[in-house]
């Protein structure tokens, strides 16, 4: 029978294009010091220490957990290393969580990063494998023709996009820990932003940031921290084959597996009237209306009216990415926990500017890899 | 049983299988090369991939030289419909703790685990030198064999060792390995005749290194009634635990290791009579550190397939410590096992499980 698992303490940098006033172990350090602090503990109170992020090669550090360990106090402990391609932020605080649930830790750190600016994950992307088609464009141009598939499949009109990029853009004003502050964004700034991938112009896509975020997951019986707990209700993982013809790139059988497993678990039955406020992965616009319609909050083929109704604004019913999301700040490996830490500081009341009233069950997702990937967890204010 | 104060829930290794450890494998991708491991470890027991809940996968991106080396060999798999499925950048046996701590809740009773890596692609001593600190090490391409010929210095110099005795933990592995058909290096020299073997990185000799390997490895978890179900005689898992110690080599004692000995105690290696230890130890001199660790005496009999010595997979040789002490309960040969995993340069971590055979 699995233990109850609760959110106690969350830590993020300030994420940039270039955190070059810090190594990769002091960006890590810099989440997971802001992580204890919350939870009002220290490195010795620490049983493990769980990390993760997306590819070694984007910043050149092989297996980055042996060299990182002594900056997170994990030496003398048991510390785990996580990689499941974009999805591996919300994978990773999946795996920590267990490691709670399961009984056998107490308190478990985890912590997922990126620094993009030590390397080129373009480059690292787009490395010529044997009997592979080449991914020159990076992430970009292989989710282009999903887009427009998904636009002719529903009949959304164009601009559904650009009002994402600009009301993620408007939220993450709210973050000071974002990357992206535009002040000035407006639907004619991200239209005259030059065409990356057609439909996709650049203010529409995510972008290169470092960045780290950390938390601390306990057992009911270890709960501390200057806020209440975010407890976990549901956590699930779904994955589904790369070169398979019978896959649905646009609505991925994986995804819809993974909500229902979790849903199942938090007891959720209609997401957009139960949960008060959502953090989905959404690094292209595009991205929103598809997962809206893949997480059932809405109908297929009405996920873009509910991004042009307002819904998902921060002021609407049901708002997703209220942090600014993946479009305001990207440390890949990162970016996935983001999503799960922000729910967590949501229904802890702990958001600051961008907190959304009354924030009582959310969901944090995670997709990667060509959206075969999947992670999802579901938190709430109350006990499970 | 574990230190901590909790029940463990009984989980079986119900299957193993591994690949042909080759030199180089060239014939096959990552996929090709994993298809019969899997199908071998499912075949063993006559059960299919929907007879498992969860896939964990153990691999690192720089052996293929490329990112997401993970995806597409999930595709030996085949997940359709979509599964629950993670990805370690470990050696498989972090793979097979991951998918053991899932099962210790309780609300699933079986996993596939599996790794792979071809160590031919590359300079693989040159590649290992990028798991040290980017900044103050790396820079300076210490390779491993070198990292590793300080250990074995550091050793002799403590008066723990001599060369003779890393040279007798060569024969005697690969005398083993003889009878281990899925070996790649085996061979019956006498340790007087290894020591006239010239120096690779002084005072490692050509016998006390690992040899550079392809290959794959798999085992599939049970608890409860698929575990009874799939075996006459399980394996069960009463012990687990891995621990860390810091990446500076200058901080840290390289004759001793007590991160294994942490996990040792952690796991109760010390609560039974041990008869076989499988010990994840690339080179000869490492089988000392940690036979020491680990606290066996001169009656477990250590490495019996041969170990890292006859064949050293990257990424899977630790998973398959695990598999050939399972199987030597299994055979009934032994009763209680330990075995072994360890990464990073000049064993900074390392992971130790406990198998007794069931009634």
């Amino acid at each position: 029978m699995a233990e109850r698992c609760a959110v106690i303490g969350v830590g993020q940098t300030h994420h940039k294009a270039k955190r070059d006033d810090v190594s990769i172990a002091g960006l890590v350090r810099e989440a997971a010091k802001m992580a204890l602090a919350d939870a009002d503990l220290t490195w010795s109170d620490i049983d493990a220490v769980v990390i993760g992020k997306a590819p070694d090669m984007f910043e050149g550090n092989m297996m980055p957990e042996i060299y990182l360990a002594p900056a997170l106090g994990a030496v003398g402990k048991p510390m785990f290393r996580v990689h499941t391609a974009g999805s591996v932020g919300g994978s990773t605080a999946l795996v920590a969580a267990h490691l709670v649930s399961s009984g056998i830790h107490k308190r478990v750190l985890t912590v997922a990063y990126e620094k993009q600016s030590d390397s080129d994950a373009m480059w690292a992307l787009s490395v010529p494998q044997p009997f592979a088609a080449p991914l020159l464009a990076g992430a970009g141009g292989y989710f282009a023709p999903h887009i427009r598939a998904y636009m002719r499949r529903s009949g959304a009109p164009d601009y559904i996009g650009r009002m994402v990029a600009v009301k993620d853009r408007k939220n993450a004003m709210r973050n000071p820990y974002a990357h992206l502050h535009l002040a000035d964004i407006d639907m004619k700034m991200v239209e005259d932003s030059m065409m990356l991938w057609d439909p996709l112009r650049y203010l529409e896509a995510c972008p290169s940031s470092d960045g780290a975020a950390a938390m601390v997951l306990a057992a009911e019986d270890a709960v501390s921290g200057n806020y209440p707990p975010a407890w976990v209700h549901g956590m699930a993982m779904r994955s589904e084959p790369t070169m398979f013809a019978g896959r649905d790139q646009i609505n991925p059988q994986a995804g819809r597996d993974c909500s229902a497993d979790v849903y199942r678990q938090a007891g959720v039955t209609n997401p957009r009237e139960q949960f008060d406020c959502a953090e989905v992965y959404v690094p292209f616009s595009w991205y929103e209306p598809m997962w809206l319609e893949n997480l059932g909050f809405c109908d297929l083929g009405d996920g873009w009216k509910l991004t042009e109704s307002g819904a998902t604004a921060f002021d609407g019913d049901i708002p997703w990415n209220a942090s600014g999301g993946v479009l305001s700040s990207n440390p890949i490996g990162a970016s996935g926990m983001l999503r799960f830490l922000e729910v967590a500081m949501q229904v802890r009341g702990q958001a600051g500017e961008h907190q959304v009233d009354g924030a009582k069950l959310a969901l944090g997702q995670a997709y990667g890899g060509g959206s075969q990937f999947f992670s999802m967890w579901v938190v709430g204010s109350a006990k499970p | 049983m574990s230190a901590a104060a909790r029940a463990v829930r009984p989980v079986s290794i119900a299957s193993f299988a591994q690949s042909q450890n080759v030199r180089k494998d060239d014939e096959r991708n990552e996929v090709e090369g994993l298809m019969p491991v899997i199908a071998e470890v499912f075949g063993n027991i006559g059960i299919t991939k929907d007879d498992v809940d969860f896939i964990c996968s153990g691999s690192t991106d720089y052996l293929i030289g490329g990112p997401f080396s993970f995806v597409m060999a999930l595709d030996a798999v085949g997940v359709w419909p979509p599964r629950s499925e993670s990805h370690v950048e470990m050696d498989g046996a972090w793979a097979l703790y991951e998918a053991w701590v899932l099962l210790q809740e309780g609300e699933i009773d079986a996993a596939l685990v599996y790794s792979f890596g071809r160590s031919s692609l590359g300079d693989l001593s040159e590649i290992l030198t990028l798991q040290l600190d980017p900044y103050y090490e790396a820079p300076m391409w210490p390779d491993i064999v070198s990292l590793s010929a300080l250990q074995a210095r550091a050793l002799i110099d403590s008066g723990k060792a001599t060369e003779a005795d890393f040279a007798a933990v060569a024969s005697r592995s690969r005398r083993d390995a003889l009878s281990n058909p899925k070996s790649q290096v085996a061979n019956d020299i006498a340790p007087e005749v290894l020591l006239q073997d010239d120096y690779v990185v002084a005072p490692l000799r050509r016998h006390t290194l690992p040899p550079i390997t392809d290959g794959a490895a798999a085992v599939v978890l049970a608890a409860g009634d698929k575990a009874t179900a799939w075996s006459d005689r399980p394996v069960w898992i009463t012990g687990f635990d891995h621990r860390i110690e810091t990446h500076s080599l200058g901080a840290r004692d390289l004759t001793t290791s007590p991160s294994t000995a942490k996990a040792a105690e952690v796991a109760g290696v010390a609560a039974g009579k041990v008869d076989v230890a499988e010990i994840h130890a690339p080179f000869a001199h490492q089988e000392l550190i940690l036979a020491e660790a680990l606290g066996l005496d001169d009656s477990v009999a250590i490495n019996p397939s041969g170990g890292a010595l006859a064949a050293n997979p990257l990424m899977s040789a630790g998973l398959i410590r695990i598999g050939e002490a399972a199987e030597r309960i299994r055979s009934g040969a032994a009763d209680r096992a330990v075995a072994h995993a360890t990464s990073g340069p000049c064993l900074q971590q390392n992971l130790v499980c406990v198998l007794e055979g069931g009634a």
